[in-house]
């Protein structure tokens, strides 16, 4: 290749445009984000992108900016999906907010890690919200959430009524038995590409927020809760080895696809799938689509009783904040219930708690959402509460994979649980 | 004799040009191929362009239809046609949930200033290692050709602990740390060991004679570098050009980590507002077709030099 002249007087302009463009840019910096000085609060969230949640955490903001002189709270948003490397980044470099959400189950990890603050004085106040609601660790409150979510199984009423099946209530689930029969008979129909879709395709924490359920349900866990020593038992025990064997099972019989869609829920409106597992953030589309045929049934009971995750994203303070009285004052002030409702009312999801519920249309006594929140109130188990649960998580989402595409479960349960106590064991068990 | 070589173009023959072999004039020159092996390779290529070709028509289809379609559509040829419930709402969309322009201006800055400095800054180093011949620029160039082995995912903590050590002289005097910068996305990137190695493979190409008659006119090594070997050395910085280009445009890891305000981010960032709990699959597709048209265009409109590059520099972008 020769340079023309056109090509030469391209590069020498871009070399031009480039130099004071570099001066300029590299004179461009934002404002520091850990916060905390002169009165400014600054406060990270996870969600830009999301303008409903967004613009309501921003109202709550507004309010109490404006109710008070001596604090200024700032918000910076951040996209969901990449947020916690933000945060361990931030961590790492000592940069991080003074208040922040956090995703629940990680809340002893970040607690443990010196990240957050625990939240003096707030006792009362947080013990009207739901339990799994609230991130504690060694007997310390580190955060709240505004709201949960639940896991259902969403189907149609006439789906149910064409196979003959039975619509199960809270108080009296499908049972393990049913479940499998009520799958069968949709299978055998061929209606339904899938008759039952579980998502398989979501990533990250889905994993364990979903099935880990299914596994306690037969009366397995992730880790034996008593101290958090060793998984011995809990992960790889007779019942924790019959979940494992019914999981795979699922894909074999042909009544969950080994990788779902990369959209469940749209293929479930679609009428590709007859019963969709997954949260009821679907329940907006889903009711949009089929109106009053929706129904978001519990879980199946698969042994001892139907169980959920719980926990959903939760506000903290940053342990490097240089005004933590300031940081305080805001999370006292945005724990009020109306706070709660607006929230909740704004992304949908289960008010945390019950006067929060009362002002939330569909949330109050005989509501449509009533549901959602007997759900989160009797099935719902928190994941872990042990800072090892970041890397319990891993190691669950690998040996789950591992047993849907065929790993003996024995072998692969034996294995999750060698790592986590060995994880556990290594740190010191978190003492 | 600076002035001959400068405006002249006979210097550039004889130059070792990887990508131009003598196989399209053997070609030309042989025997007319067999139909059917013809008619083969030619299939071929019609397969390999919808390969590759058919995930981009998606893209730019998919964001013009509402996302319940999209996965209707799904295995079928539909999937790649406008068919339907056709609209630009997904355009409006993305420009409702993500500042755009910011993120675009942002990306276009980060890429340009790097891709010139970069250009410059290691061109100036491949001189030194390959004219200028002092004790140990074996053992230099060795070094950050080791380097090039280290994952960038490896240096991305330690780089991150010292970029908020560093210093920075600006308008407001001495500032530490250059987190939540312009200048943290693009400083780190702009010395890079494969571009080094590609301008000292390339100058070591032209020959040294030239070096000495311009010292004989009086010439110092920076007019040599200036006058003689960087206008000698345009299929190098093309490939340059494009290979810090492209990995500059598609930062996504280095802004999560070291920018923390949105004024800052890049475009690929972006992508990331749109992976909600109900993901809006219509608006990322509109917004991917919109962060891949300048690159689209650019590739249109450089064609032949970025085939050349990939071609000169044996590696994929």
């Amino acid at each position: 290749m020769k340079l023309t002249p056109t090509t030469k007087r391209v590069a020498v302009g871009l070399l031009a445009a480039a130099l004071p463009l570099s001066m300029a840019a590299c004179t461009k910096g934002g404002s520091s984000s850990s916060g905390g000085a002169g009165g400014e609060l600054t406060m990270w969230t996870h969600n830009a992108g999301n303008k409903a949640e967004l613009a309501a955490i921003t109202k709550i903001v507004d309010d109490y900016n404006a109710s008070q002189q001596k604090y200024k709270v700032k918000i910076q948003a951040f996209p969901q999906d990449s947020y916690n490397q933000s945060v361990v980044a931030a961590a790492a470099s000592k940069k991080l907010p003074c208040i922040l959400d956090i995703d629940g189950p990680n809340v002893p990890n970040w607690a443990w890690a010196g990240y957050l603050a625990p939240l003096d004085g707030l006792d009362a106040t947080l013990s009207k919200y739901l339990p799994t609601v609230l991130g504690k660790w060694d007997n310390k409150t580190y955060s709240y959430g505004y709201y949960d979510v639940a896991l259902v199984m969403v189907t149609r009423k006439t789906i149910l009524d064409k196979y003959g099946i039975r619509v199960p209530t809270t108080d009296s689930p499908w049972t393990k038995d049913e479940f499998d029969a009520a799958l069968t008979k949709i299978k055998a129909s061929g209606d339904f590409q899938n008759p039952l879709d579980i998502a398989t395709s979501f990533t990250g924490e889905w994993w364990p927020y979903a099935y880990s359920p299914m596994l306690q349900s037969f009366g397995g866990d992730l880790i034996n809760r008593d101290g958090y020593k060793t998984a011995e038992g809990s992960l790889n025990g007779p019942k924790a080895v019959e979940w494992a064997t019914w999981f795979r099972s699922l894909v074999t019989d042909g009544l969950v696809p080994l990788k779902s869609g990369a959209d469940p829920a749209k293929d479930f409106i679609n009428g590709k799938s007859a019963i969709l597992y997954n949260g009821t953030w679907t329940a907006v589309d889903t009711r949009k689509a089929f109106g009053k045929d929706t129904l978001f049934l519990p879980p199946p009971d698969l042994g001892t009783g139907p169980k959920i995750g719980g926990g959903s994203w939760q506000w903290g303070i940053s342990q490097n904040c240089a005004d933590q009285a300031g940081a305080l004052d805001y999370m006292k002030f945005a724990a009020q219930d109306k706070y709660v409702a607006s929230v909740a009312r704004d992304t949908n999801n289960i008010p945390a708690t019950d006067a929060a519920a009362a002002q939330v249309k569909g949330y109050e006594k005989g509501g449509e959402n009533e549901i959602f929140l007997d759900y989160a109130k009797k099935f719902a188990v928190l994941r872990p509460v042990t800072p090892g649960y970041p890397f319990i998580a891993t190691e669950f989402t690998k040996t789950a994979q591992d047993i849907l595409n065929g790993a003996d479960p024995k072998q692969a349960l034996d294995q999750a649980v060698k790592n986590i106590d060995a994880n556990q064991k290594s740190n010191g068990y978190f003492q | 004799m600076i002035a001959t070589l400068t405006t002249g173009t006979s210097g550039t023959e004889g130059l070792a040009h990887v990508a131009e072999t003598a196989a399209p004039e053997q070609r030309r020159g042989g025997d007319r191929p067999h139909p059917a092996r013809h008619a083969l390779g030619l299939l071929l290529r019609i397969v390999l362009c919808l390969v590759f070709g058919l995930p981009l028509v998606f893209m730019v289809v998919s964001s013009f239809k509402p996302d319940l379609q999209i996965f209707d559509d799904l295995g079928s040829f539909k999937a790649f046609l406008p068919t339907g419930d056709i609209s630009t709402d997904n355009y409006t969309g993305v420009f409702g949930r993500v500042p755009f322009a910011q993120f675009m201006t942002n990306s276009v800055v980060i890429t340009v200033v790097t891709v010139v400095l970069g250009i410059v800054v290691n061109s100036m180093a491949a001189f030194a290692l390959s004219r200028i011949g002092f004790r140990g620029a074996g053992a230099v160039l060795g070094i950050i050709l080791a380097t090039l082995i280290v994952p960038f995912e490896t240096l991305a903590l330690p780089l991150l602990w010292w970029s908020n050590q560093l210093p920075f002289l600006g308008p407001d005097g001495i500032s530490q740390g250059w987190l939540d910068t312009y200048q943290v996305q693009i400083i780190p990137f702009i010395a890079n060991a494969f571009s080094i190695f590609l301008f000292y493979q390339y100058f070591d190409s032209i020959p040294k004679e030239l070096d000495e008659a311009a010292k004989v006119d009086g010439a110092g090594w920076f007019r040599i570098y200036r006058s003689i070997v960087m206008p000698l050395s345009g299929p190098a910085i093309a490939t340059v050009a494009i290979l810090t280009f492209l990995p500059m445009w598609n930062q996504y890891l280095w802004p999560l980590m070291a920018v923390q305000t949105e004024e800052l981010r890049p475009v690929m960032v972006g992508i990331d507002y749109f992976k909600q709990l109900n993901t809006s699959w219509g608006q990322i597709m509109a917004y991917a077709t919109m962060i891949t048209a300048p690159v689209l265009v650019l590739f249109v409109a450089f064609q032949r030099s970025f085939i050349n590059s990939i071609a000169s520099s044996g590696v994929k972008g």
